[in-house]
Parts: C-alpha cells; sequence; structure tokens
C-alpha cells in the first residue's frame, strides 16, 4: 500500500512539474497517467506494486467527483439568468460527442 | 454549532455517508437515474440548502476528497497498461482519429450553442471544454477568460450526464464495439463516464480512461483555437 502510493505521488509530482516547467496546457495528472503506463510497459515500476492502490482509486473514482459536482450551487444565479443556453449546449453537446465518438470509432474498429 | 459544522470532518462524513447509501439504493434497484453520484450531488445540495450551510463551509471537508482526483488519474494508467495491446489490436489510430473529432465536435457544439442561444461570453468560455476532466478544463477556461469553478460544476454535470444516459444512447444508436463504447464514455465524460464504463467491463474502463487523457490533450489544443475563431470572425 505504501509502496503503490509512494509510486502514485511520485509520478503525480513528476507530472506537475513537467507541466509547469514546460509552461504546457496538459495537466500533471494526465501526464503522470502516461507515465505510469511507460514504466509499467518498460517495467521500471512493478505492477504488483500499484496494482492494489490502484484498484481502490479506480474503482472509488466516480465518488471523488461529488464535492465539486456539489459547487454547482455557487453558480444558481448564474445558471438561472442563463439557463436556456447553459442547459441545451449542456445536453446537445454531450449526445453529440457520443453519436460522433461512438459511430465513428464503431466503423473503424469493425473494419480493423 | 458552526464550529462543529465547520470542522472539515463534518462534510468528509457527510458525503461518504450519503454515497454509501446512496450507493446501497442503486445496486437495489439499478434505475439509471438513481445513478449514486447523481443522487449524492443532489441530496448534498438539497441538505446544505436546507440546513443552510454554503459551499465554502461544506468544501472545507470536500477539498480532501476531490484531492484525490489527482492521484486517481494517475492510478488510471494501470489498467490502461493491462490492456493496452487489446487496446491497439481492436482500435490502433483510428482511437486518435476518433477522439480528435469528438474533441472538435464536443467544443464547437457547446460553444456555438451558447452563444447563438445568447449566453455571455465568460459562459461559453466556461462551457467550451465541459467534456475533459476537472482539472484540464479548469486550465482552459482560465487560459480563455471563462470561470473556473463554473467550469468544475459544468464538467461534473456532464459527466454524470453522460454516465446516465451514455450507455443506453449508445445502444439505441447502434454502436457495439467495446472499444467504441469505451472511447465514447471517456470523450464524452471523462472520469465519472470511465466509472460507469468499468461496470460494463476492464477493456471499456481501460479505453475510456484513455480516451480521458486524448481528449485532455486535444481538447486543451483546440479550445482556444475554436474560442478564438468563434469571437473574431
Amino acid at each position: 500500500m505504501i509502496k503503490g502510493f509512494t509510486i502514485i505521488f511520485v509520478l503525480l509530482f513528476i507530472g506537475d512539474a513537467v507541466s509547469d516547467l514546460l509552461n504546457i496546457p496538459i495537466p500533471g495528472n494526465v501526464i503522470g497517467m502516461v507515465l505510469m503506463t511507460i514504466a509499467l510497459k518498460y517495467k521500471i515500476i512493478k505492477l504488483k506494486d500499484v496494482k492494489p492502490v490502484s484498484d481502490v482509486l479506480v474503482k472509488n473514482l466516480a465518488f471523488l467527483f461529488i464535492p465539486p459536482g456539489v459547487g454547482v450551487i455557487v453558480y444558481f444565479n448564474l445558471i438561472k439568468s442563463e439557463f436556456i443556453p447553459i442547459v441545451t449546449a449542456w445536453v446537445f453537446s454531450t449526445l453529440l460527442v457520443f453519436a460522433f465518438v461512438g459511430k465513428i470509432q464503431d466503423r473503424l474498429s469493425k473494419r480493423a | 454549532m458552526k464550529e462543529i459544522i465547520g470542522n472539515p470532518i463534518f462534510s468528509i462524513a457527510l458525503t461518504f455517508l450519503i454515497y454509501f447509501i446512496a450507493q446501497a439504493i442503486y445496486s437495489k434497484y439499478d434505475f439509471m437515474l438513481l445513478n449514486p453520484i447523481l443522487v449524492s450531488i443532489v441530496a448534498i445540495i438539497i441538505i446544505l440548502k436546507v440546513t443552510d450551510i454554503n459551499f465554502h463551509t461544506y468544501n472545507k471537508g470536500g477539498k480532501f476528497i476531490s484531492f484525490f482526483l489527482g492521484p486517481a488519474v494517475i492510478a488510471l494508467g494501470v489498467p490502461l497498461y493491462l490492456r493496452f495491446k487489446e487496446i491497439k489490436e481492436r482500435g490502433g489510430l483510428s482511437i486518435i482519429v476518433s477522439t480528435i473529432i469528438g474533441s472538435v465536435v464536443g467544443i464547437l457544439s457547446a460553444a456555438l450553442t451558447a452563444k447563438l442561444l445568447g449566453a455571455s461570453k465568460e459562459v461559453v468560455a466556461s462551457i467550451a471544454p465541459k467534456s475533459v476532466t476537472t482539472p484540464i478544463a479548469m486550465g482552459i477556461t482560465e487560459k480563455i477568460g471563462g470561470i473556473p469553478s463554473l467550469t468544475a460544476a459544468i464538467v461534473v454535470a456532464t459527466g454524470v450526464l453522460g454516465a446516465v444516459i451514455g450507455p443506453a444512447f449508445l445502444k439505441l444508436i447502434g454502436v457495439k464495439s467495446k472499444v467504441a463504447f469505451g472511447l465514447a464514455m471517456g470523450s464524452a465524460s471523462h472520469g465519472i463516464g470511465t466509472a460507469r464504463a468499468f461496470q460494463e467491463g476492464e477493456l471499456e474502463g481501460a479505453v475510456s480512461s484513455l480516451a480521458i487523457g486524448l481528449n485532455g490533450i486535444a481538447t486543451a489544443i483546440i479550445t482556444p483555437i475554436i474560442f478564438y475563431l468563434i469571437y473574431k470572425l
């Protein structure tokens, strides 16, 4: 457990540092995720060291979004005053992404 | 009383308790609108409204929970590694093509719809990157002059919407492949969609994790360009 958390936080720190130093718009955690995959692939990190911790975090990922989701209350008034554009854009655009990515990838996957 | 509620442990305990109950309800009824994240957020908002506790007080504890989003994204690298070969065989380069198209469609449709319906520039900037994971979306919004915390709320709302209606919608429009399912879930609704994709299977979840990263990178690069074009042309 401790080893797993150590690896994860070190990778997160490296990711953040790279993102800051290179001043790129990609956040440190995404860089860290890629580093994790690469480090496992090249056996720099052993799977058994990170699997238990990663399983806990991945399985409960959705739970971590509750506080920022509750944060919507701060903007109730703004959302109320621009309700139609916000809600329409939110729902319409989400469905469109599902349709485009789902359909295109479905075609391409079958051909492959 | 104020001091007791101001204790960060209060909101941490409350969030765990509500989510625990919401999960129990979901596992009993398995009805999509009872999605535990949606139910928990709504329940906590109602509790805060009724008891007149503001978000700032709630977030004293809440931020300790959302803090773990950082390490959790790193952890997504593990299922990604485990399924990498399978993803490459089944999807390959086509995954990058689909994700980039999805990214452009997502930004363009969100920004244009909001703008055409009369949203302010600030709100358009806040909604444009709604399909990517919170830290990426907030960073993009900040760069183009939106309100980062409004983006955070819209991002979570998008994740919840995708997790709730995504699987049924994809089935409705006839998406069959597991790779396409996972990619759409991660592209449209980031981490919350990915959590839902893992319920379908390890492969779906891993592809969805990949989509978070790819779509995050694509959206970070494309949003400022689209935003510039919309407001300059």
